[in-house]
C-alpha cells in the first residue's frame, strides 16, 4: 500500500513579533533569516525527513513553491543536491499555485503506485510577501515541509484522494510583482477557499462513504486563523477536537508548504489506526484520506514541526525584517568584488552543494574542500567522498567582523569548526546571537544562500548553533 | 647547500612618504622611490641591468616599472606574493645578483591601495575560489581567529589580553612619531586602544594597521662592487620564504596559536645566517604588525619569546626603542599603513638606515644585525618572508 514513509519540516529560527508590526497584533510569524529562501528551507525539511534513512534509496524528489528564487531554472535540483541524493532520479518542480504542495504529493503517490519510482521525496516551501502593513504580511509565515512517499514501512497509507479546481482571481501575484495581491476577503473566502475545500472534502467523503466522525484529525490549509474552523464546522467536523492547529499564533500561513507542514504536525501526534483528512487550497483543492499504521511508532526522532516550533528567537525589530526581505534598501557594496563563475559552480557542486569533503584512503584524514593530494600523507588521488552536512561540530576559533559585508549580517561571524569524526572547515556562523559565540560551541550545518550576483543565487553551507 | 649569506649587498635605497596619497599615481611613487635609491647609490637609471617589480593590485607586468622610470629594454619581472610580495621581489633580485647573471639589480615594490574603494581590492583568486563560496578575505577577521584562540588556549581574559595588545599599539604609535615618512605621527594611550570601536572581535581600530599608498626601492649588487661604491653598504645575511599549503584549515592538529609559516621561515633564515640565539644576536626587527596579534605571535614564532610568554615580554618593555630587542622602530605597519607589495621593502629601508646609523631620532645605539618579516594571506595559506641583514 502506498503512503507516507517519513515526514520532516523546517521552521526558521526567527519569529517576528506581530506587535512589532502593528500595535495590539498578537502572536508571532516565522520568518526566514536574510540568508534563507524556499530552496534552503526545502533542503532543511528534506534532510529532516531523511533522518535515519538511506539517501541512496530515494529515487525521486519533487519541490513545490510559489516563491522559487528562479523564474527559469530548477529549484528541485538544488534541493536534491543539498540533500545529497544520487543523480539518476526523478526530479520535478511544482510551482505557481498554493496547491503546488499537494499537487506534488498526488503526483508522487501516483508515481509510486504506477511503479515508476519507489521512494519519492516531496518537498514544499514558501516565503511569500504581503505588502508592509497588510493583513497578509501579518498572516504569512515562512517554512517548509517534506513527505517521503513509498510502499514499504508506510506510517500512513493514502486511502483515497479527490480534487476539484475553481478558476477565481482571489489571491495572485504577477510576473514582476513583489507582493501578493487579492480581492476583497468576503468574496474570496466564500467563492474561493470555502467553496473549493468544501467541494473537495464533500466529494471525498461521498466517494469513500466516510463520515466526519470517522476521522481522528482533519488537516486543512487555511488563509487565516479562523477560516478553516468555519469550513470544518460547516462540513460537520468539530473544530475543537478534530481540527489540526494551524499555528497562526507562532508560525503563520506557509503557502504551498502549509498542508504538508500541518500534516507532519498531525503525524507527530498520531497513533496507529487514526484516520486523517488532509485538504489543501489554491484555485481548487486536493483532499486525501490517510490511515495511520503501527509503523508510526518506529519512526526515528527528528526535529519535525514540534522541535522547530519550540526552537526560536523572537525578532521585535520590524525594520530588521524589512531589511532581511530586501524591502528596505541598505547601503550597497562599492568595492570591486570577484564575479561568480558558472563553470566553477558546476565543477565544485559536490563540495559546495552536497557539502562533501574527502577521506584519504591511505591515512584516513578527512579534508574539506576536496583535494587531489593528501594534506597529511601526500598520496595522490586516493580519496573517497565524505559527507559533512549531517555531522555535528564544535567551534575551534572564531572572529566577528563589524566592518565587512554583508552589512545586514554584521558582525559577520567566521568560524573554524572541527567535525565529530574528523575534518575541519572554515564557515560563516548564522542564526547566532553575538553573546553565545565561543570556542567549543556545538554547531550543526545548515544550507544557506551566500549571495546573489548577476542573478545567480549562490548556495553554500553555514554553521548554526545547534538548535534545541 | 650554500645560502645567500654575504653574497649580495644593498648600496642604495629609497622610500616614499606613505599615506593616502590622492594626488600621486603608482608611477609617481615608483619614480620617487627609485630616484631616491639611485641618488643614494650614486648611480644612473641606465646602470640598472635587471629589475624586479612587486605589486598586487597596482598594475600588471614589469612594463609598469619600465615605463615609469624609462628602463631601456632590460628584463623586468613582476612579483606577487601578497603581503610578502615586497620582500620576495627583493629576494628574486638578490638571487639574480648572487648567480652572477647581473651585477646591479633594482627591486621595487609599490601599491596604490587608495585607488580602490576602501583601499583593499577584494577581487582575489585562489585560495578564494571562483564559485565564491569561501570566506571573503577581510584580513582583520583572519588574524582575529588567531587572537581568539590564543586567548582561549592560554586562558586570558579579554580585558587583560586586550591590554597587552594595546601596549603593542601604543609602542608602535610612539615610534611612528619619529618617522617622517609614516602615515601616522600621533601618540595614543592604552585606554584609547582598548576602548576603540571593534573591527573584528577581538581586534579593535588601533589593533589594525592603516591602509596607505607607498613605494620603496633597493639597489643590489655584489659585495665587491659595493665596497667600491660606499663604506656603509648593507649585507644580506638570509632570505627565507614559506607558503602555506592549507595545513591549518585541513589538519585539526594546527592550533591557531602560532603561524607555522613564520616559525618555519625563521628557522630557515637563522640557519642560513648562522644565528643560534636570535633574541640576543638580532639588534633590530621590523615585523609584520598588520594587526597587534600578528606582532605578538611573531615574537614567539621568531623565537624572541618562549611560547606563550610574549605577553610577559610586552609588559617588560622588551620590544620598545629602549628595550632589549627593539621591534618596529619606525612605527611598523601600524604607522606606515600597508601598501602590500611596498611594505617589505619599506621594512628593509628601516633596517638599512638603522645599520647605517641614519635613523634619526629613533636611531638605536647598537644596530649591526637586523631582521625583517612579512606574513600575509589567510590561515593555512600564509606567505611569509624572514630576511636578515648585517653591517659589513
Amino acid at each position: 500500500m502506498v503512503g507516507i514513509t517519513s515526514y520532516g519540516a523546517y521552521v526558521p529560527l526567527y519569529r517576528l513579533s506581530r506587535e512589532a508590526v502593528a500595535r495590539g497584533a498578537r502572536g508571532e510569524k516565522a520568518i526566514c533569516n536574510f540568508d534563507e529562501d524556499s530552496i534552503t528551507m526545502a533542503a532543511a525539511a528534506a534532510i529532516d525527513c531523511l533522518t535515519g534513512l538511506d539517501r541512496e534509496k530515494v529515487d525521486g524528489l519533487y519541490m513545490a513553491t510559489t516563491t522559487s528564487p528562479y523564474k527559469e531554472k530548477s529549484a528541485a535540483t538544488i534541493v536534491a543536491m543539498a540533500a545529497d541524493l544520487k543523480p539518476e532520479i526523478l526530479i520535478a518542480d511544482f510551482a505557481h499555485s498554493l496547491r503546488a504542495g499537494t499537487s506534488a504529493l498526488r503526483s508522487a503517490i501516483d508515481a509510486v503506485k504506477a511503479g515508476s519510482a519507489k521512494k519519492v521525496l516531496v518537498t514544499a516551501a514558501d516565503c511569500r510577501l504581503g505588502l508592509p502593513g497588510s493583513v497578509y504580511e501579518q498572516n504569512f509565515g515562512d517554512g517548509a515541509g517534506a513527505l517521503l512517499i513509498g510502499d514499504t514501512n508506510v506510517i500512513a497509507t493514502i486511502e483515497d484522494s479527490y480534487s476539484v479546481y475553481n478558476e477565481i482571481t482571489d489571491v495572485w501575484r504577477s510576473d514582476g510583482d513583489t507582493f501578493i495581491r487579492s480581492w476583497e476577503d468576503r468574496f474570496t473566502t466564500t467563492h474561493g477557499y470555502a467553496a473549493a475545500v468544501s467541494a473537495a472534502v464533500s466529494g471525498l467523503l461521498k466517494k469513500t462513504s466516510l463520515k466526519p466522525e470517522d476521522f481522528a484529525k482533519v488537516v486543512f490549509y487555511t488563509p487565516d486563523a479562523r477560516r478553516s474552523a468555519d469550513v470544518a464546522k460547516g462540513l460537520g467536523f468539530d473544530p475543537k477536537t478534530q481540527l489540526q492547529d494551524p499555528f497562526f499564533n507562532n508560525m503563520g500561513n506557509t503557502g504551498a508548504a502549509f498542508p504538508l507542514m500541518l500534516l507532519a504536525a498531525a503525524l507527530e501526534e498520531a497513533k496507529a489506526g487514526d484516520r486523517i483528512l488532509l485538504a489543501s487550497y489554491g484555485n481548487g483543492s486536493d483532499a486525501f484520506v490517510l490511515q495511520v499504521t503501527d509503523q508510526i511508532a518506529k519512526i526515528k526522532a527528528r526535529r519535525g514541526m514540534k522541535g522547530h516550533l519550540e526552537s526560536k528567537k523572537v525578532v521585535d525589530d520590524y525594520r530588521q525584517y524589512l531589511i532581511w526581505r530586501g524591502i528596505l534598501p541598505i547601503e550597497p557594496r562599492k568595492e570591486t568584488v570577484a564575479f561568480i563563475s558558472a563553470p566553477a559552480l558546476w565543477r565544485e557542486r559536490d563540495a559546495n552543494l552536497r557539502f562533501r569533503g574527502v577521506k584519504c584512503k591511505v591515512c584516513g584524514t578527512i579534508q574539506f574542500p576536496p583535494q587531489r593530494v593528501c594534506t597529511k600523507c601526500h598520496s595522490k588521488d586516493q580519496f573517497e567522498p565524505y559527507r559533512l552536512s549531517d555531522k555535528k561540530a564544535k567551534i575551534f576559533t572564531f572572529s566577528m567582523d563589524y566592518i565587512t559585508y554583508p552589512v545586514l549580517e554584521r558582525p559577520v561571524v567566521n568560524v573554524t569548526i572541527d567535525f565529530e569524526g574528523g575534518g575541519r572547515a572554515l564557515l560563516y556562523l548564522t542564526d547566532r546571537e553575538v553573546e553565545q559565540v565561543k570556542c567549543g560551541l556545538p554547531v550543526e550545518m545548515s544550507f544557506r544562500k551566500l549571495m546573489v550576483r548577476d542573478g545567480i543565487h549562490n548556495y553554500y553551507w553555514k554553521a548554526i548553533p545547534a538548535r534545541a | 647547500m650554500e645560502g645567500i649569506k654575504d653574497k649580495v649587498a644593498i648600496v642604495g635605497m629609497g622610500c616614499t612618504q606613505f599615506g593616502e596619497l590622492w594626488d600621486k599615481g603608482h608611477k609617481d611613487l615608483l619614480v620617487d622611490a627609485c630616484y631616491e635609491a639611485f641618488e643614494d647609490a650614486g648611480i644612473e637609471p641606465k646602470d640598472i641591468q635587471m629589475a624586479w617589480y612587486g605589486s598586487r593590485e597596482t598594475g600588471f607586468t614589469g612594463t609598469q616599472l619600465a615605463n615609469a622610470i624609462k628602463l631601456e629594454y632590460i628584463p623586468v619581472s613582476r612579483v606577487e606574493n601578497f603581503c610578502a610580495g615586497g620582500t620576495d621581489t627583493f629576494r628574486n633580485a638578490c638571487y639574480a645578483v648572487a648567480s652572477g647573471v647581473c651585477e646591479i639589480a633594482l627591486a621595487v615594490g609599490v601599491e596604490k591601495c587608495k585607488d580602490h574603494y576602501g583601499g583593499f581590492c577584494m577581487d582575489i583568486l585562489d585560495p578564494f575560489d571562483r564559485s565564491m563560496v569561501e570566506w571573503e578575505l577581510p584580513p582583520a577577521s583572519q588574524f582575529a581567529l588567531l587572537a581568539t584562540r590564543y586567548m582561549h588556549h592560554y586562558g586570558w581574559k579579554y580585558e587583560d589580553f586586550k591590554r597587552i595588545l594595546s601596549m603593542i599599539d601604543v609602542k608602535n604609535h610612539h615610534n611612528g612619531t619619529m618617522s617622517p615618512k609614516a602615515q601616522f605621527h600621533r601618540e595614543i594611550t592604552i585606554e584609547q586602544a582598548m576602548n576603540a570601536p571593534m573591527i573584528s572581535y577581538p581586534l579593535g581600530l588601533y589593533d589594525a594597521c592603516g591602509v596607505s599608498d607607498g613605494s620603496a626601492a633597493a639597489i643590489i649588487t655584489t659585495p665587491e662592487i659595493a665596497k667600491k661604491m660606499r663604506k656603509d653598504y648593507v649585507l644580506v645575511k638570509a632570505l627565507a620564504l614559506t607558503n602555506g599549503a592549507g595545513q591549518a584549515v585541513m589538519q585539526p592538529e594546527y592550533n591557531f596559536i602560532s603561524i607555522p609559516e613564520t616559525a618555519t621561515a625563521a628557522e630557515h633564515a637563522y640557519k642560513e645566517a648562522a644565528i643560534t640565539d636570535p633574541r640576543h644576536e638580532i639588534d633590530v626587527a621590523i615585523v609584520h604588525d598588520c594587526f597587534s596579534i600578528t606582532e605578538l605571535m611573531t615574537y614567539e614564532d621568531l623565537q624572541f619569546s618562549p611560547r606563550g610568554k610574549a605577553p610577559e615580554d610586552v609588559e617588560a618593555g622588551t620590544f620598545t626603542l629602549e628595550g632589549e630587542l627593539p621591534v618596529n622602530t619606525d612605527g611598523g605597519l601600524k604607522c606606515f599603513g600597508h601598501p602590500l607589495s611596498a611594505s617589505g621593502l619599506r621594512m628593509i629601508y628601516e633596517v638599512y638606515k638603522q645599520l647605517q646609523g641614519k635613523a634619526g631620532p629613533r636611531q638605536l645605539k647598537k644596530a649591526d644585525m637586523g631582521l625583517t618579516h612579512n606574513v600575509g594571506g589567510i590561515c593555512g595559506f600564509f606567505n611569509c618572508t624572514v630576511a636578515l641583514f648585517g653591517s659589513p
